[in-house]
């Protein structure tokens, strides 16, 4: 890779970007999160938001039920803890009463798609004025890898050890392209973070998402594809080229929805 | 000043006190016996007398845990429904509960098990005072049983809600959520700023300041000695709430031979059998408690050796009558009787049991 600028990345090639700096707002204490995870990436890249956007004394985050359950023990910011499936609730009670305030939600893909389904579409189609980040690795990792809403057709988990099949166990949830449909949602994008530059690409986007808040125009929902190898019993690197092989083509990334200028 | 007086239904009484405890929040769904809660507010929207936020959430799910978010950053908030509703909401209080969060939950109790019947009940009494949802835990539970008590009960809960971080419930019934009656409704109490709620609620979720670590919201404690432990925290708190927010009324009670034990509706109609029992020359009394949780066992305990019995009336098959056993310990009798299904009890069918319970 070579860093010699010009005029298409030399806001980006500047000396200072070239090292990343522990973020401020992660705390010291070692993520929960197994080697190859994307969960400790996605909270860096939040508080990085956080921390630029110098939104701090404004912020306020829910952690879901899943993985990530821990993530108040590693995001610098006030945080709640909801019931699993409850973020999108708790998010509109909080947003609801300090509408200048910039409320996230941070769910997995049972926490989001399943469980907490109603709460998802509904807080969607009322338009809050929350960003919801998704991250959605078609397993449930805490539980010990049972299928999840987003497990792909064929995919073996604890609870599909034959793989999903679809006249059993249903389609793949796509709660991204549906959400997209609802006028409450303002900007809908799917990210990965498994390489620098999709890393590059999702920080973009988590922040454009903190700053169209502003506009209170409604939901600015980011899904982050992410891989789990402990669930998927791939190592890290093998979990990313099957994420890529498999994941992406049912998952495409990209923006699926952009406010109009 | 002249008194706010009006003539009102409860359920709208306690929708119009909410504004004026200085409410911030009320989130809720539809169900019968209790809609008029949320219809009366959004009639009135107070957001533009208060700036209070009425919300029509999609369930009561989701009612209990925006509730839940407004009450973790601090906002006097609340939610109301009935039974089946309440039932819903387990989960979500069991969560406020274990994060020691306040907030005012009110249910106004129909029949039951399942839909049941949309008429009045007291059968949500093990629920409110037993716990309901999953852990060890409590509720400060208030009875109404009057349009006044619903109006006057909203600002005494958030006032207890706050002073112990504590969910509390107004358990209410169809007969005084419906029935009409004159109120003297309370002065305007201001809504907290947001600067006061960060002085008043320092653990409050507001947004993190440079002079403090980041607050956290959770009920969560994987390690059993921290989680052993906050239980021991919360069984303190319940501790100092018995000691200190026994509520109850008594009427007729130092020469009674038999002392009646109701709440709500029943409690009114227990007020008329005792002046019908009087007036036939049975010494009747009456022993009201107000607060559920704390149970108000000095009350008994006064009386427990002095009388042939306690009757305790219900419109339920036999809840709270329970408790007064624990109290009572085989000292006297303890007799209940009740109507189910949304029927309440006639005086007739008191003085008759009374007199059994003599005999």
């Amino acid at each position: 890779m070579s860093f010699e600028t010009n005029k298409f990345n030399s806001h980006i090639a500047v000396p200072e970007n070239l090292v990343y700096a522990k973020t401020r707002l992660m705390n010291d204490k070692p993520l929960s999160y197994c080697p190859g995870c994307g969960h400790g990436t996605i909270h860096r890249l939040i508080m990085e938001t956080v921390e630029e956007l110098d939104i701090l004394e404004d912020t306020i985050g829910i952690a879901p039920v899943g993985c990530s359950v821990l993530a108040y023990e590693f995001m610098g910011t006030d945080v709640q803890q909801a019931a699993h499936g409850r973020a999108c609730a708790l998010a509109t009670g909080i947003s609801r009463l300090y509408p200048d305030k910039y409320v996230f939600t941070y769910q997995g893909d049972g926490d989001l798609a399943a469980i907490g389904t109603a709460e998802t579409i509904h807080a969607c189609n009322r338009g809050e004025n929350i960003v919801i980040i998704f991250v959605n690795n078609g397993i449930y990792g805490m539980t010990g890898g049972q299928m999840a809403p987003t497990t792909l057709p064929g995919m073996k988990t604890s609870t599909s050890p034959f793989g999903r099949e679809q006249k059993d166990a249903g389609y793949p949830l796509k709660m991204t392209e549906l959400v997209a449909h609802l006028p409450g949602t303002y900007y809908v994008t799917r990210q990965s973070v498994h390489t620098p530059v999709n890393v590059r690409k999702a920080k973009k986007a988590i922040k454009k998402a903190f700053e169209l808040t502003r506009h209170k125009k409604g939901v600015s929902f980011v899904e982050i594809v992410s891989n789990c190898n402990s669930g998927w019993k791939m190592t890290p690197v093998d979990a990313n080229k099957w994420m890529e092989d498999n994941m992406f083509p049912f998952y495409p990334l990209g923006d699926i929805k952009v406010p109009s200028k | 000043m002249d008194k706010n007086v009006r003539l009102m239904k409860g359920n709208e009484a306690l929708a119009e006190a909410a504004i004026l405890a200085g409410c911030d929040g009320y989130f809720g769904y539809p169900i019968t016996p209790q809609s008029e809660i949320m219809e009366y507010l959004m009639a009135e929207q107070p957001m533009h007398r208060t700036g209070m936020v009425v919300l029509q959430a999609e369930s009561e799910i989701a009612s209990i845990n925006m509730v839940y978010g407004g009450a973790g950053a601090g906002k006097r908030v609340m939610t109301s429904s009935s039974s089946p509703g309440i039932s819903l909401m387990q989960e979500g209080i069991s969560y406020l509960a274990g994060a020691e969060l306040p907030c005012v939950v009110v249910n106004v109790v129909r029949g039951g098990p399942g839909l049941g019947t949309i008429q009045p009940a007291q059968s949500d009494y093990f629920q409110s005072v037993k716990g309901g949802g999953h852990g060890d835990y409590k509720m400060i539970t208030l009875a109404p049983f009057s349009v006044q008590e619903m109006a006057d009960f909203v600002a005494l809960g958030f006032d207890l809600a706050f002073k112990y971080r504590i969910p509390v419930m107004i358990l209410s019934d169809g007969a005084i959520g419906q029935m009409m009656e004159k109120v003297v409704l309370p002065a305007q109490r201001p809504r907290w700023t947001e600067q006061e709620i960060r002085e008043l609620s320092p653990w409050a979720t507001v947004g993190r300041t440079k002079d403090r670590q980041n607050n956290i919201i959770t009920s969560l404690n994987l390690k059993s000695d921290v989680q052993e432990e906050h239980n021991r925290q919360l069984q303190a708190k319940y501790k100092t709430i018995i000691e200190n927010e026994v509520r109850y009324e008594e009427s007729y009670c130092e020469d009674a031979d038999v002392i009646l034990v109701a709440y709500g509706t029943s409690a009114r109609i227990c007020q008329k059998a005792v002046d019908i029992a009087r007036e036939q020359g049975i010494k009747l009394g009456l022993l009201r408690p107000i607060s559920l949780f704390p149970f108000p066992e000095a009350a008994f305990n006064k009386y427990a050796e002095k009388v042939k019995g306690f009757l305790s009336v219900e419109m339920s098959a036999g809840q709270m009558v329970e408790d007064i056993r624990l109290v009572v310990e085989g000292r006297t009798k303890v007799a209940h009787y009740g109507r189910m299904g949304g029927i309440v009890p006639t005086t007739e069918e008191i003085i008759e049991n009374v007199k059994n319970l003599i005999n």
